[in-house]
């Protein structure tokens, strides 16, 4: 079974992410790596694959040149190969011009089933994968967090606003799954010092199909609205009734 | 200037979801001509519910293939809906189902879809979306550069309101891909749960690790109870069992803006704020003076919440009763 798991190189939260204000996109000079939230589809990818026998992961991302960096880190917890979609004039690419370019690299793949993590760690995007499912015609299934492979289909099951799914999809079939649905390993020594001779192909935007036009943009920035000041007590025994009368000035009860 | 709107009314058991009906009172407010869609099985009854917030025209997509709430289908006949009718914007409240129709929906019809917006307003003639992204630390002005513009909001990001209209309902067309009916719905098992959803409520009491023990959340819940709300936790104490991933507000899970929240015994770490801080009013219980939620609460009340809250519930109880 060939699973391609599509992730993200994100900049490193610790440095603090921030929005460049000339470009008006996410900076992304610093270090890159891997979102966390892309480590569980790859950890359920090792997984089938390691249920099964045998099969090929193949990591599948779209970014700057050096995020081939942070997708070393999936090769190292045992991904086999990672193909970069790579180009300038990818830059900024929103939703649409990405599942064009993600898609595009997915059909040269040809996966039997295709992960996604949950969530962008620093877009908060959560609804790529429908896009590129779209882009392939294939079923998709979101929000996963509890995967079986069966012959030829998928059942995942679910948590949603009003209970508990259970969606199967026949093979080849697009599934994003919750980051509950695993504890990812970390990579060993042997994993780490193996990545790197491990196949990493770019890809530019012509050899997806060209690079979609974005249909979105980003007109300006500005400090989110202030709360204003809050007020403080310390419970003397009349902190209860101190809220009832605060819940009261302002109408909420 | 939002020209001509199709708003996506998503139903749960007979009721149209609040959040779509905030979402399309929202259009109703920005003008224009604005139509609903509901897609379901057997729920022509839901088309006139609508007209009272806005809609002009309610369109609806009755067919046994789309009784479960799966995406595809129904991107598929919004997709033919915008087609014929020839939309400009098409509007989402926020949900599981929504998320995946909305970005299916753009890449059907090549169009931009803006996510996570608080707020659409008309700015110098055009339609400009709000978005606070990196944990809320900006708010995005977020634009469209073709028609259809497609836009999910987050949820609670509007009141529905009557406008005490009447709309006409009409049948929308049934035309689905092959690929679109692959996913099937195996089994659909309901939560337990009594009063509204988080997503739904207009007063939530959070929980966190600061009630001690599982059986703490009985005082969030008698709260809650009280207050008519619905019961939220955090990540931590959700992480440890004590509550379902359902009730979890924060970066890994809902994004949740109440009237009012009461978070108790919640540290107010980044990722529970991202959560909730777009709440109209936050009252904060927790013994740790040095608790970040005091920085962003309304009402920081330093205290023992086994001691607070029981009364504060008495109190409460009584001026209701």
């Amino acid at each position: 079974m060939k699973i391609a798991v599509c992730v993200k190189a994100v900049p490193d939260a610790s440095g603090g992410r921030r929005i460049d204000p000339g470009t008006r996109r996410l900076d992304r000079s610093g270090e890159p790596a891997l979102s966390d939230y892309d480590t569980h589809p790859v950890e359920e990818a090792l997984k089938l694959k390691e249920a099964v026998g045998d099969g090929e992961v193949v990591v599948v991302s779209m970014g700057p040149a050096r995020a081939l960096d942070a997708l070393r880190k999936a090769l190292a917890m045992g991904a086999d190969r990672a193909v970069l979609v790579s180009d300038e004039a990818l830059e900024g690419a929103d939703l649409l011009a990405t599942a064009k370019a993600i898609a595009g690299a997915l059909e040269r793949e040809s996966a039997d089933l295709v992960l996604f993590g949950q969530q962008s760690a620093d877009g908060d995007g959560a609804c790529l994968w429908a896009a590129v499912a779209e882009r392939l015609r294939q079923p998709a299934i979101s929000q996963v967090s509890e995967l079986t492979v069966d012959g030829g289909s998928v059942t995942g099951k679910r948590q949603t606003e009003f209970g508990y799914d259970t969606i199967r999809a026949p093979l080849p079939a697009v599934v994003a799954v919750a980051d509950s649905i695993n504890t990812p390993r970390y990579p060993s020594l042997k994993g780490i010092m193996g990545a790197k001779k491990k196949p990493q192909e770019t890809l530019s935007a012509a050899d997806v199909g060209g690079a979609g036009e974005s249909r979105t943009s980003v007109l300006a920035l500005n400090p989110p609205p202030a709360r204003g000041e809050g007020r403080r007590i310390e419970d003397d025994g009349s902190a209860a009734d101190q809220i009832v009368a605060f819940l009261a000035e302002r109408r909420l009860i | 200037m939002a020209g001509k709107t199709l708003v996506f009314l998503e139903h749960h058991e007979g009721a149209v979801q609040k959040g779509s009906l905030g979402v399309l009172a929202k259009a109703a407010q920005l003008g224009g001509e604005v139509h609903g869609v509901v897609a379901g099985a057997g729920v022509h009854a839901l088309g006139e519910e609508a007209g009272r917030y806005g809609a002009s025209t309610v369109w609806v997509a009755d067919d046994e293939r789309l009784a479960a709430p799966l995406p595809q289908p129904r991107v598929d006949v919004l997709a033919s809906l915008v087609r014929a009718e020839g939309f400009d914007t098409v509007l989402f409240a926020q949900s599981v189902l929504a998320a995946d129709v909305a970005a299916g929906l753009a890449a059907r019809l090549d169009a931009g879809l803006n996510w996570d917006l608080v707020d659409l307003v008309e700015e110098g003639g055009a339609l400009v979306g709000k978005r606070p992204a990196l944990a809320d630390s900006v708010l995005v002005d977020a634009g469209w550069t073709s028609q259809p513009r497609l836009a999910l909001f987050r949820s609670g990001a509007f009141d529905a309101v009557e406008t005490g209209g009447a709309a006409e309902v009409r049948d929308a067309a049934v035309e689905l891909e092959d690929f679109s009916l692959r996913a099937e719905m195996v089994e659909q098992a309901h939560a337990e749960q009594q009063g509204p959803s988080i997503e739904d409520a207009d007063v939530i009491v959070a929980g966190g690790r600061g009630l001690g023990e599982p059986a703490g959340f009985k005082l969030c819940e008698d709260l809650a109870q009280a207050l008519g709300g619905a019961v939220a936790a955090t990540r931590a104490v959700v992480d440890a069992g004590w509550y379902p991933y359902s009730a979890q507000v924060g970066q890994t899970g809902k994004t949740v803006s109440p009237k009012l929240y009461v978070a108790v015994g919640i540290s107010g770490a980044i990722q529970h704020k991202v959560g909730m801080q777009g709440s109209g009013t936050i009252v904060a219980v927790n013994k740790d003076p040095n608790a970040p939620i005091f920085e962003f609460a309304d009402l920081g009340v330093v205290g023992d919440l086994h001691q607070v809250l029981p009364k504060l519930t008495e109190l409460v109880r009584a001026r209701r009763s």
